[in-house]
């Protein structure tokens, strides 16, 4: 087993004539949190979007624990163990907890095709030992998502993460639409995570935030990684030259 | 830091953000409307409502007026329990009234003796070999013209993108046509003596009964019900946590298709004839049955005991304006003001729950 979780190579993906990611290189050890930066447009998004298989890239290859992949679709991702916490939450506002985490993937006491019966106790314990995991505290998981605060929506989304054992956590700007404390909460889960050794990746506008969390920083600008640095070697007045291209990183020279 | 024994965002479990389910304020507008009848019949009619008071029974209750109640109800409710599932996905219905109309006559057709009172069966649109067949080929007859469609709605509403309405609207002019083509407007009439037992006195209710259970334990035990409530709460996220949510709309259409079907085959049991008329603003009827029941037309909330609820209102409201002697344009005033009163006072507790999280 090779330490490296995620590797990709010369990812390209262009719509029609728009550039939108070139050639990128990018590497992912086990254990490791990464952030993306980058200004908006710059391909961060593109570039999650191609290794979660939302889209499909135009060329360039993803090895994913130790194996190729082309995943056709996020559900094909999902079963391989990437969890991705959506810019947009993939919540049913009706539903409750367990039933939003087992969305699509149930535990079933009988089969009989659409008409399988749901074994609610096991989810019921499933989703409690992955709460207990994240150390996301919920006061009910029976009430449904509409009753709850934004901060628990996405605890609720980043707990599926947790819940599945995946290899690999992809977050889209987790805390975009959050408050101070509900953002202090999710920086928690993530602490989490990394203590118990996820992979994560992170894409992030939040300077403070990604200082905090990440082992290591990768800059996107115009559709290229511009930038590799590590936390320790780096500040943000570096990192916002990287990002507005004032600097580009010298192993990255000639690519934006 | 937040202190890590309160919940996220520091909140703690509030136990007055726990759900009061919906159907049990339904249940209690259903009492409501009972104890008014009852008031009213003590006042203006000097009787009881529900309850036997000229000992015409053995038990309390009036059990004529209650079989009434619930046998006028139950061939609609039938088709209910189809459209209650569409309504749940955030689509709807408008074509199950036409198809049944449409399948009542095709079944019929096929249910036809071949002699009645020793002479050849006056009414018979086929030709002898289609002429007292065994029960189960209208059965099946019936309940594949409806599923077939319903399997048309949901996949142009899944596949071709257009918008359950349109499509519904669509079928609804549809079936009403070949309701109206099958025999060229004519009823179809003299089922076999199988057939007819299908819809004979009480069996409507016993089969609205078995379906209303047996759909409920579907819509909330097997995946197929979860994953119908995922698709009317945001379509999205679904499609996006792996459930084929297209496949799955057809299936939701077809079964309600199907249970159209079935009505059809009770209804024209019960009444022995097809006519092309049948079945007419009956989708309206199953909507508002839903609609009273707490089933919200924006997808996502309600269930089959509220849409059985639901329909017990309609039949109560239905058999009190009769027991109180007041005409049919009353009945329908009322329930016109009942579905939007219902569905006013459900926006108004949404918008309060919301306020309170």
């Amino acid at each position: 087993m090779s330490d490296i979780i995620l590797e990709t190579k010369n990812l390209t993906k262009h719509y029609g004539g728009v550039h939108a990611l070139e050639g990128a290189d990018f590497i992912l050890k086990r254990g490791e949190h990464v952030a993306i930066m980058g200004d908006n447009g710059a391909g961060k998004s593109t570039f999650v979007r191609q290794i979660t298989g939302v889209e499909q890239r135009t060329r360039g290859t993803v090895i994913f624990d130790g194996e190729e992949v082309n995943f056709s679709g996020p559900i094909d991702a999902r079963e391989a163990g990437i969890e991705t916490v959506f810019q947009t939450l993939a919540l049913a506002d009706h539903l409750d907890v367990p039933d939003n985490l087992f969305l699509g993937r149930e535990i079933f006491k009988f089969r009989l095709g659409p008409f399988s019966i749901l074994d609610y106790k096991a989810m019921r314990k499933a989703t409690l030992a992955g709460l207990e995991k994240t150390a996301v505290k919920i006061p009910n998981i029976n009430n449904t998502i509409q009753n709850m605060s934004g901060g628990q929506r996405q605890c609720v989304a980043i707990a599926r993460t947790a819940t599945f054992a995946s290899k690999l956590t992809i977050m889209d700007e987790p805390t975009a639409a959050l408050g101070v404390q509900e953002t202090a909460q999710v920086e928690n889960i993530i602490r989490t995570l990394k203590e118990q050794g996820e992979s994560l990746i992170l894409v992030s506008h939040n300077m403070r935030q990604v200082f905090d969390l990440v082992d290591r920083i990768v800059v996107f600008r115009r559709g290229r990684i511009v930038a590799n640095l590590d936390v320790k070697d780096t500040d943000g007045q570096d990192v916002v030259a990287y990002i507005t291209g004032a600097k580009t990183g010298a192993e990255f020279e000639g690519a934006a | 830091m937040a202190d890590k024994s309160h919940g996220i965002g520091g909140l703690s479990f509030d136990s007055s953000k726990r759900q009061w389910p919906n159907e049990i304020n339904v249940f209690f507008a259903l009492i409501l409307i009972v104890v008014i009848f009852e008031i009213l019949g003590a006042m203006v009619m000097g009787q009881s409502f529900l309850f036997d008071s000229n000992d015409r029974f053995d038990s309390i209750f009036n059990e004529a007026r209650l079989r009434i109640i619930i046998l006028q109800v139950a061939i609609i409710g039938i088709i209910a329990i189809g459209v209650t599932q569409v309504i749940i996905t955030a689509g709807i219905d408008l074509s199950s009234g036409s198809v049944l109309g449409a399948t009542a006559m095709i079944v019929m057709s096929f249910a036809q003796v071949a002699e009645v009172n020793g002479n050849p069966n006056p009414k018979a649109l086929f030709g002898p070999a289609f002429l007292d067949l065994p029960v189960i080929i209208p059965i099946l007859v019936g309940l594949a013209v409806g599923t077939l469609a319903g399997v048309i709605n949901g996949a142009l509403v899944a596949f071709a993108r257009i918008p359950p309405f349109i499509v519904t609207l669509g079928m609804m002019l549809f079936a009403r046509g070949v309701a109206l083509w099958w025999s060229d407007g004519r009823p179809v009439s003299f089922p076999t003596e199988t057939y007819g037992l299908i819809g004979k006195g009480m069996t409507p209710v016993y089969i609205f009964i078995a379906l209303a259970i047996l759909f409920h334990f579907i819509m909330k035990y097997t995946v197929y019900g979860k994953h119908t409530y995922a698709i009317g709460s945001n379509e999205d996220a679904a499609r996006m946590s792996g459930i084929n949510v297209a496949r799955h709309l057809v299936l939701v259409y077809a079964i309600a298709g199907m249970l159209a079907g079935l009505s059809a085959i009770v209804i024209t049991s019960k009444n022995l004839t097809a006519q092309s008329g049948m079945g007419f603003t009956y989708e309206l009827e199953a909507i508002a049955m839903a609609v009273i029941g707490g089933v919200s037309l924006f997808g996502g909330r309600g269930s089959i005991i509220g849409t059985v609820i639901g329909a017990l209102i309609i039949g109560v409201i239905t058999s009190g304006f009769t027991f109180l002697r007041l005409g049919a344009y009353y009945q329908e005033m009322a329930l016109g003001c009942i579905i939007v009163g219902a569905v006013a006072l459900d926006q108004w507790q949404q918008k309060r729950a919301a306020s309170r999280s």
